[in-house]
């Protein structure tokens, strides 16, 4: 596989009035053709940031550095004008509510058709007939009346599915997709989800879903990316992640979504303790002031472990049928033994 | 089981919508709540489920007559809320408590944690004693999991869970005797909402509250509450026990929500493929359809349903639903 996306090393950066704070720290991702990778994480994990950073979308007090070569060409170095090119033709973007990113003043047509001519040159009736077949491929139903009208007449799910059908005008190779159906209800997520999954089947696009909802990326991944506090702590595929979770954080929220098809009544696995706050994190492991198999050692950075298929941990933890990064070396072992409980009871400290 | 405290009687609310300009202008009825009925028990959790725009929060609201419904009763303890002068029902609010979505934006952002906590304690009881009332208010903070000492920090310093516990505390310092949660987790991370979730029911069991859990999510409904509401376009579609509504759904409409609900499992998930033959909308509140408000989307639809509004009724098991199919249909989750 080649890689369509290739980040590295990448670091995201705010600067506050109370200092600066990283999002995202160091990161490693890479996206091939064709496949649909999900980065999940809770808020303060930068999961978003770190695409809107790829993107060069960042908020104004934010910066990037690090690499993210779109086939091979640094998207961090482009010029504002390579990069809307790229944005508009190659990669495209969506996002968890359709109502603000859509224009209320413009109609569907004026916003899709204004896309197609600037990006493909088309001439304004070529550019309509092909909105129109996109709209049909979302399944808009009476698409040539429908065009004509202005968001604010779609229902909530209609209208991510005009963000969609946008996103697709240029037959872009990459759709990063963010919480594409976290504010829409069950019904219309089903809808959504499937479409997804049929234009993943049509086209040869890759797609990286952005999203807390664990249930979507069961549904839609083939790979996922676990992140907490702007690092990655475990990595691997949809399966090995749902049935073989090894990084504690990773475990812990799985086990704490209530799950239909496993009802029962027993009390919720909760993971103590609140997200993170990226200006005050715990030195080492981030994650061990809420973690259930915290040590002593933890207070020192967790070493990251690897196997050939892909599939990491960062943890002190071993991952089953890994082996330590090339250079890192466990800590010596005497503390092993006596595990340091973690956080009280409920976790409020 | 003893009587119900909470007995909700044939409760309607609407809302009135004008379109066209000055000589043109038109008036029409949104019928956001249509009829609802339903008895609660001490001790006891409804959920109350349906697709946004369904009326459940307006239901919500309605019970506390924190909006004004224009037909049917609320009868708490035996007495009717909706027939109280606004100072009688005031004071019945020490009793009848609410727990809001967002937990940040349902706080005042100058006030104190304590503040926030202690100010019904100020609003009914003025003459209360300082040091009671500080006592009080950090023996709620410990009762939901909030340090004591952090009685004197702002709402920003509090994490989205804390603030939630900040709210759910005040909720509970007059003691009530029911709380309606409009969506208190959806706007919660998932690893902080199984400890919400795991808080309330800690207290209910602790305080012997009446719940009404209003949700969208059928997973975490499903976890909390004993009997579950469907609601649809303003109306009951089905009052059930919650084991036998997962199980075997009576009506159309729950069935489809169940189905819709994702499974994080990617081999069941690729197995299954959520049904998606529950197409469309809800119609939009000005475009009612005749009969059965759920008929245009029901695949089990028959000629009655276009015609004939079933009425919510009791089945054999004592569940309730409204549909005419209601003893043929077997929906069955497999």
């Amino acid at each position: 596989m080649k890689a369509l996306l290739d980040i590295r090393g990448l670091v995201v950066e705010f600067d506050t009035p109370e200092g600066v704070v990283k999002a995202v720290n160091g990161l490693d991702v890479r996206i091939d053709e064709g496949e649909t990778l999900a980065i999940v994480g809770e808020s303060g994990a930068g999961k978003t940031q770190l695409m809107l950073a790829v993107m060069g979308l960042l908020a104004e007090n934010g910066k990037a550095h690090g690499e993210a070569l779109y086939r091979g060409r640094d998207l961090l170095q482009m010029s504002p004008h390579e990069l809307n090119s790229v944005r508009g033709s190659n990669i495209a973007m969506i996002f968890q509510d359709p109502m603000t990113s859509l224009n209320p003043y413009l109609t569907i047509e004026q916003q899709m058709v204004e896309v197609v001519m600037h990006h493909q040159g088309l001439k304004r009736d070529e550019a309509r007939a092909h909105a129109i077949e996109m709209l049909r491929a979302v399944r808009i139903p009476d698409p040539e009346e429908r065009i004509r009208q202005y968001p604010h007449e779609y229902s909530g799910g209609m209208r991510q599915r005009v963000m969609i059908a946008i996103g697709l005008l240029c037959e872009p190779d990459l759709l990063i997709a963010d919480e594409p159906s976290t504010a829409l209800d069950v019904t219309v997520q089903a809808q959504i989800t499937e479409l997804v999954r049929e234009l993943r089947e049509r086209t040869s696009m890759a797609i990286v879903l952005i999203t807390h909802d664990l249930a979507a990326v069961a549904e839609l991944s083939e790979r996922v990316i676990v992140m907490y506090a702007g690092e990655i702590v475990e990595a691997g595929s949809a399966e090995d992640i749902f049935y073989r979770p090894q990084h504690p954080y990773t475990r812990g929220l799985l086990a704490s979504v209530p799950r239909l098809d496993k009802a029962s009544d027993d009390e919720l696995h909760a993971i103590p303790g609140n997200p993170p706050n990226l200006q005050d994190l715990p030195t080492g492991c981030h994650f061990r002031d809420r973690c259930g198999s915290a040590m002593e050692k933890c207070k020192r950075p967790p070493p990251l472990w690897l196997d050939d298929a892909g599939r990491m941990s960062r943890c002190f933890l071993p991952m089953a049928g890994g082996r330590l990064q090339a250079g890192q070396i466990l800590p010596p072992e005497p503390d092993a033994a006596t595990p340091e409980a973690a956080t009280t009871e409920d976790g409020e400290a | 089981m003893s009587k119900p405290v909470l007995r909700v009687q044939d409760l309607a609310v609407s809302f009135r919508s004008y379109t066209g300009g000055l000589l043109n202008r038109q008036e029409r009825e949104i019928r956001a709540v249509d009829g609802i009925s339903f008895e609660l028990f001490a001790g006891e959790t409804l959920g109350v489920v349906g697709e946004s725009g369904s009326g459940k929060s307006t239901l919500a609201r309605a019970i506390l007559g924190l909006v004004k419904p224009n037909r049917g009763r609320v009868m708490w303890l035996g007495e009717n809320l909706t027939a109280l002068d606004d100072e009688a029902m005031r004071q019945r609010r020490k009793e009848l408590q609410i727990v809001f979505q967002d937990p940040v934006a349902s706080l005042n952002p100058r006030m104190t944690a304590g503040d926030i906590i202690a100010e019904p304690l100020w609003t009914f009881y003025p003459n209360m004693d300082r040091v009671q009332v500080d006592e009080r208010t950090r023996g709620m903070m410990k009762m939901v999991g909030l340090l004591p000492n952090q009685i004197n920090r702002y709402p920003h310093e509090f994490s989205g869970g804390q603030c939630q516990r900040i709210g759910i505390a005040r909720s509970l310092v007059l003691n009530p005797r029911l709380i309606v949660c409009d969506e208190p987790v959806s706007s919660l991370d998932v690893s902080i909402q199984a400890q919400i979730i795991n808080l309330l029911q800690d207290l209910q069991a602790k305080l012997g509250l009446a719940l009404i859990f209003v949700a969208h999510d059928l997973s975490v409904v499903r976890h909390i509450s004993d009997r579950v509401l469907v609601m649809y376009m303003g109306q009951a579609m089905e009052v059930s026990e919650k084991t036998a509504l997962y199980r075997r759904p009576l009506h159309p409409y729950t069935n489809a929500l169940i189905k819709s609900v994702p499974v994080p499992d990617p081999k069941l998930a690729a197995a299954a493929r959520r049904e998606s033959w529950l197409t469309g909308d809800m119609p939009s509140p000005f475009k009612r359809p005749r009969g059965c408000v759920f008929h245009d989307r029901c695949p089990f639809r028959v000629q009655r349903c276009l015609a004939d509004v079933p009425a919510l009724r009791r089945m054999e098991s004592g569940d309730w639903v409204a549909c005419h199919r209601g003893e043929e249909l077997d929906l069955t989750v497999r």
